[in-house]
């Protein structure tokens, strides 16, 4: 198979590891799509420098481009094969898949993030020790 | 210095995403069993899907830019830490977000707020 196809299949078996398999249903939650969005950026950013660098070489015959890393266009996005955004999906997704499946197991849910430094600990209430626990569903 | 290339890349990831856990108090490395037990089948399904795609040439790594350490079937040390370092950044923004906006993540017991 080339890198395009086990992509794709790496995307599609994620999506049903989280909303068949585990049930886990990050991918419907408003708090994955926010964190999704800072590690998508720094994602470009580091995989720029190791494909712009060519640090990584890709095969042109196991991508949609062609093997010469161009900054946007043919097939890539700085520099990277766009199949690494769903390779990336796939890595970042499974792992958080795999946390929420653990912490709703009772296995290290606490101690449980926050509050950040600049708030006082245990002050302003509902809002530093997590607020609505149904905040984070985009669907009800 | 050239040879470190690709572990300057992931220093970076560290320390980009490693200030969460003290300036967002995160508790990820307090949570270090369920962080380790969430990465372990993440890290062997792509140590695998690594080793298939340099097998059949999907993509190779510059020896000048790479340690030339590798850990079998012709993988990159930097890889094996790649898919550790990346895992533990995407932990720590979940809990960042977590943290700042108090928004659940689906881990929560029945009828904890908190």
């Amino acid at each position: 198979m080339t890198y395009t196809q086990l992509a794709l299949l790496g995307v599609a078996l994620t999506v049903v590891l989280d909303l068949m398999v585990l049930r886990t249903r990050l991918l419907l939650r408003r708090t994955f799509w926010v964190a999704y969005g800072i590690v998508i950026f720094f994602q470009l950013a580091t995989n720029g420098v190791l494909t712009g660098f060519e640090i990584v070489r890709y095969s042109g015959d196991a991508i949609i481009g062609t093997d010469s890393p161009t900054f946007l266009g043919d097939g890539r996005i700085v520099y990277a094969p766009i199949e690494d955004l769903l390779f990336g999906f796939a890595l970042v997704v499974q792992t958080l898949i795999w946390w929420v499946w653990w912490g709703r197991r009772g296995v290290q849910y606490r101690p449980l993030a926050g509050p950040p430094v600049w708030r006082q600990r245990g002050a302003s209430g509902a809002e530093a020790s997590g607020g609505d626990a149904c905040g984070g569903e985009l669907t009800p | 210095m050239k040879q470190f290339a690709y572990f300057g890349v992931l220093l970076f990831i560290v320390v980009g995403s490693g200030w969460l856990e003290l300036g967002l108090r995160t508790n990820v490395l307090r949570r270090w069993r369920r962080f380790v037990l969430s990465v372990a089948p993440v890290l062997m399904l792509f140590l695998l899907w690594d080793a298939y795609a340099i097998a059949s040439e999907h993509w190779d790594f510059d020896q000048e830019r790479t340690t030339g350490v590798t850990i079998g079937a012709g993988i990159p040390v930097e890889e094996l830490v790649f898919f550790v370092v990346v895992p533990f950044a995407a932990v720590l923004t979940l809990e960042a977000v977590r943290s700042v906006r108090g928004w659940s993540v689906g881990d929560e017991p029945p009828g904890d707020s908190a």
